[in-house]
C-alpha cells in the first residue's frame, strides 16, 4: 500500500513547518489556562474539546472578568464562526469521505488543516484526500494537546508577578492585525474597539457583544458603499 | 495570574457549551445543512468582518482601560507594548515575535518604572 503511506508521508510533512507554531501557541493556552485558575486537567480536556486556540484565549479573558457563563460562551463562538466558511469550502471534499471518518474529520478542522487540506485536495482522489487530511492532523493534535499540558504544568509554577497574563491581549493582537486587509476590515476593527472602550463598563460584558456587532455593520457599510 | 479560583462546575459548563457550539460550526456545512452547496456571498462579507472586530475588540479595553478609566499616556505600559506587538504583528504576521516582542517591551518598561 504505497499509496497510504504517501499520502500520510505528505501530510505530515507539510503540517510538521507548522508545529513550530502549533506546539508554543498550545503551551500558552495552557500557561493562560491555569493563570486564570483552571487546573492542568481542566485545561488539557479544553483544548482536546474546543481545538480552537483563539476562543480559548477569549473564554480565559472573560472568566478572569467573572463573566456569566452564557456570555463566556457566546464569545467563543463568535470568534469561531469563521470555522462556517471552512465547512462551506471543504463540505464537497468531506461528503466524498464515509461517514465515519467525517466527524473526527470535522472536529479538526482548523485554520492550520483547512488551509493544507483546501490547497492540497484533489477531488479525483479522495482516498488520497483521506489520507493526507489524516497524516496533517494526528501531528497538529499531538502537538497542540501536549503543548497545552506542558504549559499548563509549567504555568503553575510560574509567580502572577511576571505579569504573564498580558500575553492574553498580545495574543489577540497577533491574531487580530492579520485579518485587517482592505479599508473595510479596518474600518470594523477601529469601530469595534471604540464601541469596546465606551461599553467597557456594561454589565455581563456585553460591550464585547455590542462591540462585535457594531464593528461588523461598520464594515458592510464600506463595503456597500465600494460596490 | 488572578488569584480567585474560578468555580470548577462553571469552567466545565463552558467547556463542553463550547465545544459542543464549535464542532457544530465545523460540521454546519459538511453535516448538517448538506443541501445548501455553499455560504451565500452577503453572508461570507459580514463573516469575513467578525475576526477583525471580535479580536479588536478584546484587545482593545485590555490596554487602554486602566482601573476602570481610559489610560492613552506613555506611563501606560501595556498600551505601549501592545503598540509595539501590533508592529511586529504587522510586519511579520507570526504569533511568537508578536508575543516576544511584546512581553519584552512590557518587562522593560515595567523594570525602569
Amino acid at each position: 500500500m504505497e499509496d497510504t503511506q504517501s499520502g500520510v508521508r505528505a501530510g505530515a510533512r507539510d503540517m510538521v513547518p507548522l508545529l513550530s507554531g502549533a506546539i508554543p501557541f498550545g503551551m500558552l493556552v495552557g500557561v493562560a489556562a491555569v493563570g486564570v485558575g483552571f487546573t492542568s486537567v481542566q485545561a488539557t480536556v479544553m483544548s482536546i474539546l474546543l481545538f480552537a486556540g483563539a476562543s480559548q484565549f477569549a473564554a480565559f479573558d472573560l472568566l478572569a472578568r467573572d463573566a456569566p457563563a452564557a456570555v463566556v460562551v457566546a464569545t467563543v463562538l463568535v470568534v469561531n464562526v469563521r470555522m462556517t466558511m471552512y465547512s462551506a469550502s471543504i463540505a464537497p471534499y468531506f461528503r466524498q469521505f464515509s461517514p465515519r471518518w467525517r466527524w473526527p474529520f470535522v472536529y479538526i478542522l482548523t485554520d492550520y488543516i483547512y488551509a493544507l487540506a483546501i490547497t492540497e485536495f484533489d477531488e479525483s482522489h479522495p482516498d488520497y484526500n483521506r489520507r493526507y487530511y489524516l497524516g496533517a492532523a494526528i501531528p497538529l493534535w499531538i502537538a497542540y494537546v501536549g503543548g497545552t499540558a506542558a504549559g499548563a504544568v509549567l504555568g503553575a509554577r510560574i509567580p502572577s508577578s511576571w505579569g504573564l497574563d498580558f500575553v492574553i491581549p498580545l495574543a489577540f493582537v497577533a491574531l487580530a492585525v492579520p485579518t485587517i486587509e482592505n479599508r473595510a476590515s479596518l474600518l470594523a476593527a477601529v469601530a469595534a474597539g471604540v464601541v469596546a472602550v465606551a461599553g467597557a463598563g456594561l454589565p455581563f460584558n456585553l460591550g464585547l457583544v455590542v462591540a462585535a456587532v457594531a464593528g461588523v455593520a461598520a464594515g458592510l457599510v464600506v463595503d456597500w458603499g465600494a460596490a | 495570574m488572578a488569584e480567585t479560583a474560578v468555580s470548577p462546575t462553571l469552567v466545565w459548563l463552558v467547556i463542553v457549551a463550547a465545544a459542543v457550539g464549535t464542532l457544530a460550526l465545523r460540521a454546519s456545512f459538511v453535516v448538517l445543512f448538506r443541501r445548501v452547496e455553499t455560504v451565500p456571498p452577503r453572508v461570507e462579507r459580514a463573516l469575513s468582518y467578525v475576526p477583525p472586530a471580535v479580536l479588536t475588540a478584546l484587545v482593545v479595553p485590555a490596554v487602554v482601560v486602566v482601573d476602570g478609566s481610559i489610560a492613552v499616556s506613555p506611563g501606560n505600559e501595556r498600551l505601549l507594548a501592545a503598540a509595539v506587538a501590533a508592529l511586529v504583528a504587522w510586519r511579520t504576521e507570526r504569533v511568537l515575535p508578536t508575543l516576544g516582542v511584546g512581553m519584552a517591551v512590557f518587562w522593560g518598561l515595567r523594570f525602569l518604572a
